[in-house]
């Protein structure tokens, strides 16, 4: 069937089955940042903005995207390295992994509530697994990077 | 120092935070066959017939494989990553007549899209003579139900093994008299515990693809910690040259040992060998838990003698090991449920630690962060706090009575001798960090919940000693960048990093000069792989002595460009001088490229006859809901000695993860199966592992201690950090709710109805 | 994997409900738990065309449109305001924000499947569900009947005044329930929904003399939902467990919606 949709601010059109899921599109398109790593919603890895807002596209169809803005990481590379680089400083990256869909939700957290308490942080990304860091060292890289943010804010 | 010891981001830090395609699925080529399995839906079952006639139809299916395609009398393997002559017995085959657990592989096929592969699958007709099966490990051994009756069974080491017995191994352990020690004893306990088959739940799932290269070798490509192991196991499966086998890794999503056995190679593998077309197989996540390679089902009996003073004389343990339906790992992971937890206790005059591992018809197990250590330290950590509690002593002050201290000889470890050890101050560490005097036992909160702490202790190895091989190769190049080739596998861990920062440190130079090249059999230097802890410990001391050697080259090449005697010379990292005269890094490396003869490399191997225990303590302080039963962990608190930290924060995030996984198995994560042998935990929408808010407060603090045999005083960390929070949660929740439970996880459920009987029982 | 080989997107719901009456059709709500149906079908209909992503207010009830998501629900000042917060205590443990964007509450009150939190809550308000054929009628009667072909499309939930309270237990934070809770008082009397029982949610009234004078005894009415509802075991607990939760359970939330003399 047919699909057209702005992907990282490029309209894409292509020919695609009824059934396919929106993380299948993204990495058929080269955004291999959306990851798989559960089938049953409840990981995190494959979180994409549709238009502007987290989903998990592992369980949206490509289709009902159509004509709607999809978002990856791969569209949001400055923020991803200005934002990641507070990670990176505390290792909490580790395996890297679930790092895109981390970062997605912690962008959309930014975004929504550019100051969050940490109990707001821990809520927001709850969906966000990651079997690597035990959280610590990414909650820590998110509290410095606002920190950052805020000095540093005009 | 200026490198080691130093919070140094990962060199591949920015490429994973920005998303960029440096996973297997990312890189796996877009014309790639896909695999996938058919696998049986019996516990015991042997294949009577398989029709894939009309499954082969489907257009788009390339090739469909069953035990037809595999001789069933032919040398059998195991899918272990261990060095040979491995431990786990040979039982193993690519295609196997007799499946032997719920999810074993019946087919293998292969097609040009998914959608072919999945009708294929519906499509393949396969009747079984479904057989009884062994879903009891206790009645396991010497049952009349065989798991492995096949006579090309073979065990390649006197394990005690003996496939007609359902034996994957048996052993017993002896120092000095323990009968007679114990009956000495003012107090002897006797406690059983029992720790499931938890999964190490990677991010990043089983994954392999497989191409033919340029000279039509089998070239290799999985998310495996065991580059090596992997080429040979695979070569022996397909039954072809190992010279015919290439096996490289790109970046791994996680591993915590999961892939340090063979889980998903094999199947690509005979795809491609045999249609010289590239192919690749993804595990799902279903398959991640019900097929692969969890840790090992343990149940632990301690009998444990002290002193009215709280000193341990002696401890007897007999561990019942679940290797499920294959060996891997079996006859080693079971060795540290005592080798790693008897010798905490130092003053013990005898010990006697005996064990049976079953095979059963459950998914096989492999290996888990921790390794046996993590179970056999939960029962004699959990025993020796209810000794503390018996004799109304403080969980600290008993073990301060116990421990080993540095210069101590360890019986109980392989008679090695501690030579770095700062567990006493670690245990001093915890409590104060932990707000222990103050809120120790426990503390209600007025509104129907209490908050009480428990603790542990833990030690762990440091690569297996007088096996594990760690190399490392190094070259100068071109303007005086050099490059580290290793086959340690960075599985997220940072070692890529780590060992980057020791050669660092000896070549002089900052990090943004070096290059890593992470295991190619092709093209790495010989390393066992990335498990037992061996990295920072074995590999990083092969780096270290590695990088001393290229010094010296790069003086030797130095000194003949001054035309002076190479012991003449120094090396700072930026040229070699002898007195006025220099030759920069840059122009030796220059000169290295024009009519010279001495080769600016280096290669080390290097093996440890030690073993250099790392050290752990921790305390949780848990909230227990006493009327919903509910859990929460508020605080954990822990110290760890791993020698010298390579990279702090690298440290610190391995022992954090760690205690998660560890506070995960003691609350969440557990494993059922239905009375037909079916694993029900196969999502992570059933098998629980902790949320970020269910991790409470994670501090941990480095203790660091020097110790004289690793690179610039490391020893191990990976493993040690999981072992802590079972003890002490389970002894939280006792001072919590005055129930001791032995078995894990501990549920609000147990929690509730084990006050209900309590309460009942008392009337 | 659930598998389909054609897609509509209807722009009316007439439309809607023809594409539906073929039983291999399925309505697609969030897509969270169909999507691992391994029963393939042949049409997703996908109601996101249909301008039912909207919340109406107005001054007696809340009009929700099915494809509302759990997280518009969440974060919505007026529901917040009427369930006295229990509305976002029913779904903030439900996996994380980006499944909340996706689960509608189309797709959790057509399921009415045993663990909805969203069904427990629900049922305790004065609640009606809109259905394109049958036209209103009451949640608790819709949840007690048998899937069939009609089209959910939008949930009223009147303003009664109330005191409303929400509790779950889980065994992780972001878990399925183990039991789930919902107890309302107001003019009409004290009742409470059970649910992940673990089948559908039960409402249960209070009996008359369970409030006197305006307080609750909410020993007896713990108590008595024990006796008459039903529950059994599954993964996360066993029937015995969750019989000794039910009383806890009721009795904070009693405790909540005042008036609670135990």
């Amino acid at each position: 069937m047919n699909l057209s949709l702005t992907l990282n601010g490029k309209l894409i059109q292509d020919d695609i089955p009824a059934d396919m899921v929106l993380l299948d599109f993204v990495r058929r398109h080269g955004c291999y940042s959306a990851k798989r790593g559960c089938e049953t919603a409840n990981c995190g890895l494959c979180t994409v903005f549709l238009d502007d807002v987290p989903v998990l596209s592992c369980s949206v169809l490509a289709l009902r995207a159509a004509g709607r803005k999809v978002t990856t990481l791969e569209g949001l590379q400055e923020e991803a390295a200005e934002f990641g680089a507070f990670i990176a400083d505390q290792g909490a990256e580790q395996c890297g992994f679930c790092n895109p869909g981390l970062m997605m939700n912690a962008i959309a957290l930014f975004r929504e509530n550019p100051d969050p308490t940490e109990d707001e942080i821990k809520a927001y990304l709850a969906g966000n697994l990651c079997r690597c860091s035990g959280y610590e060292g990414q909650l820590r890289g998110i509290q410095a990077y606002l920190a950052w943010k805020k000095e540093n804010r005009p | 120092m200026k490198t080691v010891s130093q919070p140094i981001r990962k060199l591949d830090a920015m490429q994973l935070v920005t998303g960029q395609p440096v996973f297997l699925d990312d890189i796996a080529p877009k014309d790639c066959l896909v695999v996938k399995l058919l696998r049986s839906p019996h516990a015991n079952a042997l294949v009577e017939s398989i029709q894939t006639e009309t499954a082969k139809k489907v257009p788009g299916i390339v090739a469909i494989y069953t035990f037809e395609d595999v001789d069933q009398a032919g040398p059998r393997f195991t899918c272990a990553g261990q060095t040979f002559p491995e431990p786990s017995p040979q039982d193993r085959l690519v295609l196997d007549r007799h499946v032997r657990f719920v999810g074993d592989v019946v087919a293998i096929v292969a097609g040009e899209t998914e959608a072919a592969v999945d009708k294929a699958l519906k499509l393949i007709k396969v009747n079984y003579q479904v057989l009884e099966a062994v879903l009891d490990f206790h009645t396991a051994k010497d049952n009349p139900v065989l798991v492995h009756p096949e006579d090309n069974w073979e065990a390649l080491c006197p394990v005690g093994a003996d496939n007609k017995r359902n034996l994957c191994a048996c052993g017993d352990d002896r120092y000095g008299d323990v009968e007679g020690v114990l009956s000495a004893c003012d107090i002897v306990l006797e406690r059983t515990y029992h720790t499931k088959a938890c999964q190490q739940a990677m991010m990043e799932t089983f994954r392999t693809y497989c191409t033919i290269d340029t000279y039509g070798r089998l070239h290799i490509i999985s998310s495996t910690q065991i580059v090596f192991h992997c080429r040979r196991i695979v070569a022996k499966a397909l039954g072809i040259p190992k010279s015919m086998v290439r096996v490289t890794k790109p970046r791994i999503g996680g591993g915590f040992g999961a892939k340090q056995t063979v889980v998903s190679e094999l199947y690509p593998a005979f795809v491609t060998w045999k249609t010289k077309r590239p192919s690749k197989l993804i595990f799902s996540r279903e398959e991640s838990q019900i097929a692969s390679s969890p840790r090992h089902e343990m149940e632990i009996t301690v009998r444990l003698g002290a002193t009215k003073e709280g000193i341990v004389k002696a401890i007897d343990l007999y561990t019942l090991s679940n290797t499920g339906a294959y060996g891997e790992h079996g006859p080693t992971t079971v060795g540290l449920s005592g080798h790693k937890s008897i010798p905490l206790y130092g003053k013990a005059e005898a010990f006697r630690f005996h064990y049976d591992v079953v095979y059963t018809n459950e998914m096989s197990a492999g290996a888990y962060r921790g390794y046996g250590a993590t179970q056999g330290l939960f029962a004699v950590e959990s025993t020796v706090n209810e000794l503390a509690d018996l004799l109304h002593m403080d969980p600290f002050a008993i073990r301060k009575k116990n421990i080993p201290h540095e210069g101590d000889q360890m019986p109980a470890y392989y008679g090695e001798t501690l030579n770095s050890s700062t567990l006493e101050a670690c245990l001093d560490k915890v409590k104060e960090m932990s707000g222990w005097d103050e809120k120790f036992p426990v503390k209600d909160m007025g509104n129907g919940k209490v908050r009480a702490l428990g603790m542990g202790m833990a030690m762990q190895g440091s690569g297996i000693s007088g096996v594990d091989v760690g190399s490392a190769s190094l070259k100068l190049n071109d303007e005086g960048f050099y490059t580290l080739r290793i086959a340690a596998a960075d599985m997220g861990t940072g070692c890529d990093t780590t060992l980057a920062q020791v050669a660092c440190e000896v070549l002089d130079c900052p990090m943004d000069q070096i290059v890593v090249l992470g295991a190619d059999t092709d093209a790495s230097p010989y390393d066992s792989g990335s498990y037992a802890s061996s990295t920072a410990y074995v590999t990083g001391k092969a780096t270290e002595q590695c990088a001393l050697a290229l010094r010296e080259k790069i003086c030797a090449l130095g000194a003949q460009k001054l035309g002076v005697s190479a012991e003449d010379v120094t090396f700072d990292g930026k040229a070699v001088s002898c007195g006025d005269q220099s030759i920069s890094l840059a122009d030796i490396a220059t000169a290295s490229m024009c009519g010279n003869n001495i080769a600016l490399e280096a290669t080390y191997s290097h093996s440890s006859p030690v073993s250099p225990p790392p050290f752990m303590v921790g305390a949780a302080e848990v909230e227990v809901d006493l009327q919903t039963g509910e859990c929460t962990l508020i605080h954990y608190s822990a110290a760890v000695d791993c020698g010298t930290p390579l990279n702090p924060n690298l440290a610190r995030v391995q022992a954090e993860g760690g205690l998660l996984q560890g506070i995960g198995m003691a609350l969440f994560e557990n494993i059922t199966y239905t009375p037909q042998g079916r694993m029900m935990e196969n999502s992570l929408m059933q098998y629980k592992i902790p949320s970020r808010l269910d991790s409470g407060r994670i501090d941990v603090a480095i203790v660091p201690s020097f110790e004289p045999t690793g690179p610039f005083g490391a020893k191990s960390i990976g493993e040690v950090v999981i072992n802590t929070p079972l003890p002490a949660i389970a002894d939280a929740v006792y001072h919590a709710t005055g129930l001791r439970f032995r078995t894990l996880p501990i549920t609000p459920e147990d929690i509730v109805l084990g006050r209900l009987n309590t309460k009942e029982n008392a009337h | 994997m659930i598998h389909f080989t054609d897609y509509k997107r209807p722009t009316s719901l007439q439309e809607a409900w023809e594409l539906n009456k073929k039983k291999s059709n399925r309505i697609i709500g969030g897509m969270l738990w169909l999507k691992m149906s391994h029963r393939p079908g042949q049409c997703a209909i996908d109601l996101s065309g249909l301008g039912l992503d909207t919340i109406e207010e107005t001054d007696d009830a809340f009009s929700i449109g099915a494809m509302v998501t759990l997280r518009q629900l969440e974060l919505h000042p007026g529901l917040a305001a009427y369930t006295q917060g229990a509305m976002k205590k029913s779904v903030e443990h439900i996996v994380g924000v980006q499944f909340r964007n996706c689960a509608t509450i189309g797709g959790s009150l057509y399921g009415r499947y045993g663990f909805s939190d969203v069904l427990t809550l629900f049922l305790a308000m004065d609640t009606q569900v809109e259905l394109f054929e049958k036209g209103i009628l009451s949640l608790a009667d819709y949840a007690a009947m048998d899937y069939d072909r009609d089209l959910l499309v939008r949930v009223i939930v009147k303003k009664t005044p109330l005191r409303l309270a929400y509790e779950s237990v889980r065994i992780t934070k972001t878990d399925f329930p183990v039991l789930t809770c919902a107890v309302s008082f107001g003019q009409e009397g004290l009742r409470t929904a059970i649910g992940a029982r673990p089948n559908r949610a039960k409402l249960l009234w209070a009996k008359e003399d369970m409030v006197q004078n305006g307080t609750i005894d909410a020993a007896s009415f713990g108590a008595y939902a024990q006796e008459m509802i039903p529950v059994g075991s599954n993964l996360r607990g066993s029937a015995a467990y969750r019989k000794a939760l039910i009383p806890v359970l009721i009795e904070r939330c009693c405790q909540q919606v005042g008036g609670d003399r135990t």
